[in-house]
């Protein structure tokens, strides 16, 4: 195929020096391969397919590089604006997505505070993050508050983490494309952050929360015009077993109203129910012993005490000192009041309220004693110690049903109506979210969320 | 006489309950700084209220040392560790430790109130043993599932177990994330509306019984 061999056409050349011309004793590179090729298309050819080979090759190379060129237009409808419902200190930025948003390429947010637009170079860089992150569909913002579409860009800038924000400056703040050593800046936008008054976020809670309160006082007008049906509660009906039998063996009624203060709702129901207890226990001449952890509701309890031996028209029979103060400290409480059961054996031990890990010491120490033992605890943690300890226990919502059971007055029980009503509303509103929720994965629609959002806690 | 003992402590109790509900809903700093300054009072009031407590219990154990009653030497023991570490406290100025030093009060303190803490909360092993005992005797159908669930987890937690019953790891995780936490958040869900509804009764004075004092 070659007339010559190519060490022969490499040392052909008679000068050490390269040609800058064909002028000077050279051929042309065609012409010298003409003659050094028996068929000259063969050749060519070879070039040919060599060019193809090679532009194939650095084909992607060429291409990334316009895509890149591409890409790095700046990002589009930037907007800066304070972050809603919320306590100041915070500005959201938006901005539209576009094309070729991936995790090669990075967005940056840029901040500078003062009144005057800024030189965007010199602004300081706040955050960098991938391009195909932040969505305002990944944000916690409910329907009626979100601002965009859910396909837009977002990210909230708050205090913290090299970033200060002060409530009332005005800041200029900017997006930025960044792609290896290339970087496009969108135009500086001005926002000031405010604090907000009202979180409309959380305006479902409070439409719930109104909703319930409506049900509940709906259930007390209902409740007194006729009678409601209230099922039974062992461990209510109980309490006046309990109180007989101390009455008979002759030995006081012990009654502890739990680990938490009087801002507890659980205390306040425990304390109510010691109203009742205590009128019982008036009426049957019954020692009552109320040992507590704290000094207020200590206070409280004595006052409670004190109006139901009143009412039980035995006024005579109260001491004041059947409610006393023992100590705050958990585990020195729980010794005192062990000590008690062991010395008074009392015959009936009430375990209301919230309770910790002195659950178990306290109704296991009762349970030796032979003491008929209920418990009433909002405390799921501590429940399956009272179950397996005490002879009856009031589980979650039945220990604030009991002031109502007791009673039987028509407010309280109307209230339990309208808490049986709130739980049905909760078990419809479960079953239409799990059918939704999964429509919604099913179909990967955004519709379910018109209905799942309002029952969602957006903090 | 009445007006003070009850017309106005229902009135507090409203606007205190509407103006704390309603804070909730506002993020505004000053609604922040509302809340704070509540708790401070509320902190400042527990620690006066404090003082009732204390003369309760000198009350109360004073009266069974006077009379003698049954256990009044634990009255006594009551009072002497109360004064001495009261008189300790004083002499430290309430601190525990000076220029590395421990005081007597931080002697008190780490070598008598935290072994005998640790006593009590050690206790609770035997107890948790004891009443699992009792309740674990399969008497009833409700006690022979309480067994076998329990077992199950039991085996499911402990390596020994997992490894001679492989199943057991997924099934005891299986009752725990399935079944124990949703009855769990079942009882939260009557939990949280049994606390709405009392709350919606104290603040609107229709359940006053913890005010005392008569139903007028």
């Amino acid at each position: 195929m070659l007339k010559t061999s190519a060490s022969f056409v490499l040392g052909s050349s008679k000068s050490s020096t390269y040609p800058r011309g064909y002028a000077s004793g050279f051929d042309s590179p065609v012409a010298l391969l003409d003659s050094r090729f028996e068929h000259p298309v063969l050749w060519k050819a070879s070039v040919f397919l060599l060019v193809a080979v090679l532009s194939q090759s650095w084909l992607p190379v060429f291409a990334q590089t316009a895509e890149t060129k591409k890409a790095l237009s700046p990002p589009q409808d930037v907007r800066v604006f304070d972050t809603p419902s919320d306590g100041g200190g915070s500005l959201t930025v938006l901005w539209a997505p576009a094309s070729d948003d991936s995790a090669a390429v990075k967005y940056q947010i840029l901040l500078s505070e003062g009144p005057t637009p800024p030189d965007p170079a010199a602004m300081k860089v706040v955050a960098e993050f991938p391009a195909n992150q932040r969505y305002v569909r990944e944000s916690k913002w409910p329907w009626w508050t979100r601002p965009t579409t859910g396909d837009q860009h977002q990210f909230a800038l708050r205090n913290g983490k090299g970033v200060e924000l002060k409530n009332g400056t005005t800041y200029f703040v900017t997006v930025a494309k960044v792609s290896g050593d290339n970087r496009a800046l969108a135009t500086p936008v001005q926002a000031t952050p405010e604090p907000n008054w009202i979180n409309w976020n959380q305006m479902n809670n409070l439409l719930l929360a109104l909703l319930f309160g409506g049900i509940v006082f709906y259930a007390i007008g209902t409740a007194r015009k006729r009678e409601i049906f209230l099922r039974r509660i062992p461990g209510l009906d109980a309490v006046d077993e309990a109180i007989g039998r101390a009455t008979e063996l002759g030995k006081p009624i012990l009654y502890m109203t739990g680990a938490h203060d009087m801002s507890d709702p659980s205390t306040i129901a425990a304390a109510v129910i010691l109203g009742r207890v205590a009128k019982r226990a008036a009426a049957y001449g019954t020692d009552l012993l109320v040992p507590h952890r704290e000094p207020i509701t200590m206070a409280v309890c004595q006052e409670i005490t004190k109006q139901a031996y009143l009412e039980a028209g035995k006024p005579d029979l109260y001491k004041d000192d059947s409610n006393f103060f023992i100590t705050s400290d958990q585990f020195s409480y729980t010794a005192a009041v062990d000590g008690i059961m062991l010395r008074k054996k009392p015959a009936a031990n009430f375990f209301m309220g919230h309770y910790f890990a002195e659950a178990l010491l306290l109704t296991e120490t009762g349970a030796s004693t032979g003491a008929i033992q209920i418990a009433g605890t909002d405390a799921d943690h501590q429940l399956p110690f009272f179950v397996t300890t005490c002879d009856y226990t009031l589980i979650g919502e039945e220990l604030y049903a009991a002031s109502a059971y007791l009673s039987r007055e028509p407010v309280q029980v109307g209230t339990l109506r309208g808490q049986d009503i709130g739980k049905a509303l909760i078990l419809g509103v479960l079953g239409i979210g799990t059918i939704l929720a999964t429509l919604g994965v099913m179909l990967d629609a955004q519709w379910p969320h018109i209905f799942l959002d309002v029952f969602k806690d957006v903090k | 006489m009445n007006f003070f003992r009850r017309q106005v402590p229902l009135l507090i109790t409203l606007i205190t309950g509407i103006v704390f509900a309603a804070q909730y809903y506002v993020p505004h700093p000053a609604s922040e700084q509302m809340l704070t300054s509540v708790t401070k009072w509320l902190q400042i009031i527990g620690g006066f209220a404090l003082v009732l407590g204390v003369s309760s219990l000198f009350h109360v154990h004073a009266v069974k040392i006077r009379r003698k009653e049954v256990g009044w030497g634990y009255s006594f023991v009551l009072y002497v560790g109360m004064l001495g570490t009261i008189a300790v406290g004083l002499w430290s100025n309430g601190k525990e430790a000076i220029d590395g030093t421990m005081t007597a009060f931080g002697w008190v303190y780490n070598f008598m109130m935290v072994p005998l803490q640790g006593t009590m909360f050690a206790i609770l092993a035997f107890f948790i043993a004891s009443a699992a005992y009792r309740s674990f005797r399969a008497r009833s159908r409700e006690a022979a599932v309480l067994l076998i669930a329990a077992v199950i987890v039991m085996m499911g937690r402990v390596p020994l177990g997992e490894y001679l019953i492989p199943i057991s790891g997924d099934l005891s995780q299986w009752i725990l994330n399935v079944l124990n936490a949703s009855v769990r958040r079942a009882i939260l869900i009557g939990v949280s509306l049994g606390t709405v509804a009392l709350s919606i009764k104290i603040i609107f004075g229709m359940e006053r019984s913890y005010l005392g004092g008569g139903k007028e």
